[in-house]
């Protein structure tokens, strides 16, 4: 068999989707960032929403967001993209609307504006991105920095009486009356990958069908931020990140299975 | 069961020599270009064995910046 027999459109098994525009992103070398951008894109492809999806981008490194899928964006002050769309969803219920923001954004100075926007159950898809830390200011301690875990304001590792605790803030979602869909995942392998694909289709499907907020927390490597190499990374990740903020579904209150999808 | 050949097209500009793909080859046949660099001076990604590629899509799944396009073919 030669190339050109295997190299045919028939064949093609992968490629990057089309939504997602050809501009270099901006982001690290291997940042989980890029991974997500990817499975956002190709779900609002599948889902063909790519003229009535409205996305809200927040301030962190995922500002520039709005550079890389080709949908319509608002790009809004730090922390208070669930508040845009909560208007924005209100206004064109028939739209596609979801909120992507980093751990500083939505748990730190955006907590008011997500814990409400969720608890009100509006029809709106939230994508947190806990890398548990300030990527883009240059790797501060964020609310959710794991004690011990060393960051350039806390240089010699958090510690609970000078920096308090790291808040679960997906944990606290699920409590809430507004939430129908909350699922804590990651992208740090294949496996990983297709689950939160599946995670982010069915949080954009509940709000379609107007069931109440969705929150699918990614956990999420910054490896420049944690001073690691990629690879390093997704270990370190593995090893810390998970035994405090543990994979699965928290809530799930909508009668879409990942069967049905 | 017939095997599967794979073939994998890199966007060496596109790459930034993350290494995240290398990790996730189960075959273990891809790896950064030694001393060669893209334009933007990273050591972008190539297959070291062309021939042993089945397809699996693992190496464009994991990469956060979709340089990877994959092909499979069933042979004959
Ligand atoms: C009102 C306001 N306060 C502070 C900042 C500085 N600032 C920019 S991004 C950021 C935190 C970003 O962290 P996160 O949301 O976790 O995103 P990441 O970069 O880690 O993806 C901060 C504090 C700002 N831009 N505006
Ligand atoms: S600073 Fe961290 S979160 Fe930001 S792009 Fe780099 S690796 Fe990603
Ligand atoms: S398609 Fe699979 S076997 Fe081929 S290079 Fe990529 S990961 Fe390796
Ligand atoms: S995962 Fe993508 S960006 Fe990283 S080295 Fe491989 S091809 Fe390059
Ligand atoms: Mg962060």
């Amino acid at each position: 068999m030669t190339e050109e027999e295997i190299m045919r459109p028939e064949n093609l098994v992968y490629k990057k989707p089309a939504l997602l525009n050809d501009n270099p992103m901006h982001y690290c070398p291997g940042c989980s960032h890029g991974v997500v951008h990817k499975l956002v894109a190709e779900i609002i492809e599948e889902m063909g929403m790519e003229e009535k999806t409205v996305a809200i981008s927040p301030v962190g490194c995922a500002v520039f967001a709005y550079n890389y899928i080709d949908v319509d964006w608002v790009e809004a002050a730090h922390g208070r993209a669930p508040a845009v769309a909560t208007a924005i969803k209100r206004l064109w219920p028939d739209r596609l609307v979801f909120t992507y923001q980093g751990d500083g954004d939505l748990a730190c100075i955006g907590t008011a504006e997500s814990i409400h926007a969720l608890n009100r159950g509006e029809h709106i898809a939230i994508i947190f991105i806990n890398n548990a830390i300030y990527g883009m200011t240059g790797g501060q301690m964020a609310p959710t920095t794991l004690m011990g875990m060393k960051t350039s304001t806390c240089p010699y590792g958090r510690v609970a009486d000078l920096h308090g605790y790291p808040l679960k803030f997906t944990e606290i979602a699920a409590t809430l009356e507004g939430t129908c869909y909350v699922t804590r995942q990651s992208v740090h392998n294949v496996a990983a990958i297709r689950k939160a694909k599946k995670a982010i289709r069915k949080a954009f499907e509940n709000s379609m069908a107007g069931k109440g907020a969705s929150l699918v927390e990614i956990v999420s490597t910054c490896n420049a931020g944690w001073k690691l190499s990629p690879e390093k990374a997704n270990q370190w990740m593995e090893e810390h990140m998970f035994k405090f903020y543990p994979l699965g579904d928290l809530k799930d209150t909508t009668a879409i299975t990942e069967d049905s999808l | 069961m017939g095997k599967f050949r794979g073939l994998i097209v890199v966007d060496r500009e596109r790459c930034k020599g993350c290494n995240l793909c290398v990790v996730a080859c189960p075959l273990h046949i891809l790896a950064l270009a030694g001393k060669r660099v893209n334009k933007k001076g990273y050591h972008y990604a190539e297959q070291t064995d062309k021939g042993l590629c089945n397809g699996c899509a693992s190496c464009a799944i994991v990469c956060p910046d979709g340089c990877i396009t994959v092909y499979k073919k069933k042979e004959e």
